[in-house]
């Protein structure tokens, strides 16, 4: 457990001084995933031990939005004073954006077999 | 006498990062078990509800935002070691990536251009300034990203922060049900556009929904965090903004 989170904590450091060292436009723990799935693949880093903080801090990842959900009453005059375009463009874009990538992430790519599909 | 006696405990405690640390994990606690027990409603999304109660606690106790933050950072810090942690499930599904990388590109493409032009289409029919477009553009990438890039193309980086919080609630409660009358059910696909649509919050409600669903929805996020910023410059010059 401990020396899994040594090892997230770790591959976050790296991906934030990557991130800032060479300017790179996605945020540090961003390069930490893509560095730690590297590593994976690589057999460098072993799953199993990262597991269990893996699936702890994954299955209550909508606990850690909760402070900056918060946060929003900072900005509520900003909100308030053009509420109409912001609320009709949050939902208009929302869910366009879900239904085109939606159909077309679901497209099947060549030589992958048929799976069982949600009910 | 007591009354006073419990305002000094207050005092006291209203100085420690422990109350307002402890009361945002009460909160959401006492939401999860509500969206339990109403057999996950959409609407009682644990996020929604637990920001909302909090909300109405600060208001009340006239506390403000920072002092709040002071015990509230210990669970914001963990996005980030969170965010890492995606690489897990990823690692399992990376055969099934592979095996669909060219649908997959394809619907991060169209997705993020979707976002991006949907978000400042709208608005600019309702007659919002451009400092607003700006500000809305970004709202699908993960916070640190938009607010880099609405500070970079003339937005407000502020209000950026809390429309892209509000995109994620938004996803998050509606996006199930609205993939599903999209007729969109493969469960690699719906955590996609998850991801891409609402970032973060759209993959906290994926992993919910299953393993699949979060693993493709917080590569989702990763890649579109990375499409919006080398897209988004070009959207803007091609609108004229």
């Amino acid at each position: 457990m401990i020396r899994g989170f040594a090892v997230l904590l770790s591959f976050q450091l790296a991906g934030e001084a990557l991130s800032r060292a060479l300017h790179l436009p996605v945020p540090g723990p961003v390069i930490g995933m893509a560095l730690l799935l590297l590593a994976l693949q690589l057999g460098a880093a072993r799953g199993e031990g990262l597991r269990a903080v893996a699936t702890g801090l994954l299955s209550h990842l909508s606990l850690l939005f909760v402070p900056a959900g918060v946060g929003v009453i900072l900005h509520a005059h900003l909100l308030a004073s053009q509420w109409l375009p912001l609320a009709v463009s949050l939902v208009a874009s929302t869910a366009a954006t879900l239904a085109v990538t939606g159909w077309l992430a679901q497209r099947r790519g060549p030589g992958e077999e048929r799976e069982e599909t949600a009910p | 006498m007591i009354v006073t006696r419990l305002a000094e405990v207050w005092v006291y405690l209203a100085q420690t990062p422990l109350l307002w640390l402890a009361l945002t994990v009460v909160a959401y606690a006492a939401a999860d078990a509500l969206h339990a027990r109403l057999r996950r409603h959409p609407l009682a999304h644990p996020v929604l509800v637990a920001a909302a109660v909090l909300i109405a606690v600060l208001a009340v106790s006239g506390t403000p935002y920072p002092e709040y933050f002071e015990g509230a950072q210990f669970v914001h810090f963990l996005l980030g070691p969170a965010t890492v942690a995606l690489a897990i499930p990823l690692h399992r599904e990376l055969g099934r990536v592979r095996a669909r990388a060219r649908p997959l590109a394809a619907a991060l493409l169209a997705g993020s251009t979707t976002a991006v032009v949907t978000a400042i289409g709208t608005a600019w029919l309702l007659g919002a300034p451009r400092a607003t477009l700006v500000s809305l553009a970004p709202k699908s990438t993960t916070t640190p990203v938009a607010m880099g890039i609405a500070e970079k193309l003339g937005g407000l980086p502020s209000l950026t922060a809390a429309l892209v919080i509000l995109t994620g609630i938004l996803g998050g409660v509606a996006g199930p049900a609205l993939l599903r009358l999209a007729g969109v059910r493969d469960p690699a696909a719906r955590g996609f556009a998850l991801g891409v649509a609402s970032h973060g919050i759209g993959t906290a409600r994926a992993f919910q929904l299953g393993e699949r669903e979060g693993a493709f929805s917080g590569l989702a996020m990763g890649l579109n965090a990375l499409a919006t910023t080398l897209l988004l410059p070009a959207i803007l010059r091609f609108l004229g903004l």
